[in-house]
């Protein structure tokens, strides 16, 4: 087993959803689909965001578009024009998401 | 009835590059221009400028950017539809008027729909019983109801077909749904009916996939290498069917890309649950969406089923929620990091020493360039220089204002190398928050005029 990071199988895409941030990710085949949302758990994700997202991770799944959707809740400082964080809107999330490195 | 129809979006948000519309009126064929000029944030700033000036409240940007298509769209034969009205579509209509008529655009329709701005309302409906309580997490409306500043329902498509349907080339909306700036001209376009669910759920999905011009085009996308040309990137183009089928494109010989990967990138943008997309003329289920690539800068989505709307809109309320400050400072190497952090150490027990204290959770620091988008994911560096953010926030103005105060004298007082400061001392500024909530559909309608040039 090697290690492979997620940004080498995968593509994201990040926003906001109130205090919470979206990310998308999704992949190419069938095969890494079928291992992602094996692996790619919520409590692995909630791990991997453990010094932005401070509320649960609820991941949703698309197989049409070979996707996961994860909802990262309490990870923007407040979210809207409350947050005095550089990315109060999570839109760096998707690149974070794909610095995952995982055994496979 | 044509076969298919052909609409673009220009403008994802307000800021949105003015080249969006401009090129696409020039550049190609289009039957409708969308634009989306709002935000949560923006009604309420909208509502300010309103307060103060009675004509003033809707995007002033979209009348700047008419400016610069009219005559062209008109004589082309591009109707457009914004929710550039903001609080004040009718503001919005005569400033737009005024400018057809200085152009000497004779004969042009102008339309708006209003009905969702429920600001003056909220007192009568909370007294029909509407409790408008916070959707996230349940708190009564009451908590906050002296400190609203704006509150609008999400219109949908019907409201936009009945405008096109009674002439209007350019239809002005207050807080139209994005997906509906496309769903209501295909619903005027192919007679849908408002029970015609799955090709209302098809538009919603193609108004999803442009609501954020170039977004789905090669913007913000994660193999950016392989986009060519974002100069002139080319802004998203629907081309619509009867069947609720359709194909993202965009002009030719224009820049970006169009592919299955940009397409996905922009659909997962935002989403919730995918299978239960709410909007108020259907559910949406963008699981069922087949997505295809159909030759160069050309995909196709079909199969797109949705269901029954439920029996509530959403209500979009902001209120006044205390004030917030933001200062930035640049720190040279050597060891930026350690001065950086330093700094921020000496301004918050300055603060402390005349009395002045934040709560951890009212504070934010961070030190840019060193690994803050992803904090505890990528290992925290030294560079030559780091860019220091401090802000605050609090219910108590003076306090907030007092912080903006203590910034600046770093230059002289704290460890050496700091500079960059730029704009002043930070004032506090409102922090305007959103509350989301249900509204029963019977108690809102919508009107609609149009007028002539």
């Amino acid at each position: 087993m090697a290690k492979i990071k997620l940004a080498d199988i995968a593509q994201a895409r990040s926003g906001d959803k109130g205090d919470g941030s979206n990310v998308g990710i999704f992949v190419h085949n069938q095969a890494d689909y079928d291992w992602l949302r094996e692996v790619l758990t919520p409590a692995r994700v909630k791990e991997h965001f453990k010094a932005i997202c401070f509320g649960d991770v609820v991941r949703y799944e698309a197989p049409n578009m070979l996707a996961l959707n994860f909802i990262l809740h309490d990870s923007l400082g407040g979210g809207g024009s409350e947050s005095l964080k550089t990315d109060a809107q999570g839109k760096t999330h998707g690149l974070a998401l794909l610095e995952m490195e995982i055994e496979r | 009835m044509r076969d298919k129809v052909l609409i673009a979006n220009g403008q994802g948000f307000w800021g949105d590059s003015i080249l969006g519309p401009v090129r696409l009126v020039r550049e190609g064929p289009l039957d409708y221009l969308a634009l989306d000029y709002l935000a949560e944030v923006t009604m309420s700033i909208m509502q300010k400028l309103k307060g103060r000036n009675p004509k003033a409240g809707y995007a002033t940007d979209f009348v700047a950017m008419l400016d610069r298509i009219l005559p062209e769209a008109a004589e082309k034969g591009i109707k457009i539809i914004a929710n550039a009205g903001g609080v004040n579509p009718g503001a919005c209509l005569e400033a737009v008027m005024d400018l057809a008529r200085k152009k000497g655009v004779k004969g042009l329709k102008v339309g708006i729909i209003e009905g969702d701005d429920i600001l003056h309302r909220i007192d009568e409906l909370l007294a029909s019983g509407e409790e408008l309580k916070n959707l996230d997490d349940g708190r009564p409306l009451t908590e906050i109801a002296d400190r609203i500043s704006s509150a609008n329902v999400y219109i949908g498509a019907p409201a936009v077909a009945e405008c096109l349907a009674q002439g209007a080339d350019i239809v002005i909306g207050g807080r139209i749904t994005d997906p509906a700036l496309v769903a209501g001209p295909l619903m005027h376009e192919f007679g849908w009916s408002p029970d015609a669910y799955d090709e209302l759920a098809a538009a919603t999905v193609a108004g999803h996939i442009v609501e954020c011009g170039a977004q789905c085009t090669g913007g913000n996308f994660t193999a950016w290498r392989d986009i060519e040309d974002f100069v002139k990137i080319g802004y998203p183009v629907i081309e619509a069917h009867s069947d609720g089928t359709f194909y993202v494109t965009k002009h030719a010989d224009t820049g970006g890309l169009v592919d299955r990967r940009t397409v996905i990138h922009q659909l997962l943008y935002e989403m919730g649950d995918p299978e239960r997309y709410l909007g108020p003329d259907c559910t949406a289920d963008f699981t069922s969406a087949v997505i295809e690539e159909d030759g160069p800068n050309r995909v196709k989505v079909s199969g797109v089923r949705g269901t029954a709307p439920t029996d509530t809109f959403k209500a979009s309320i902001s209120y006044h929620d205390g004030y917030k400050a933001s200062g930035q400072l640049t720190v040279s190497g050597p060891e930026a990091l350690a001065k950086a952090k330093l700094c921020a150490d000496i301004v918050f027990g300055r603060l402390a020493l005349d009395g002045v204290t934040f709560d951890d959770d009212q504070r934010c620091v961070e030190f840019v360039g060193s690994g803050v988008c992803h904090a505890g994911i990528v290992d925290e560096v030294d560079p030559p220089e780091v860019v220091l953010r401090i802000g605050v926030k609090d219910k108590d103005k003076a306090k907030v204002d007092r912080f903006g105060m203590e910034i600046v004298p770093l230059v002289t007082s704290g460890p050496p190398g700091v500079t960059g400061f730029a704009g002043g001392r930070p004032k506090a500024t409102d922090i305007i928050s959103y509350w989301p909530a249900l509204i029963d559909k019977r108690k809102v309608t919508t009107d609609v005029r149009v007028e002539t040039v």
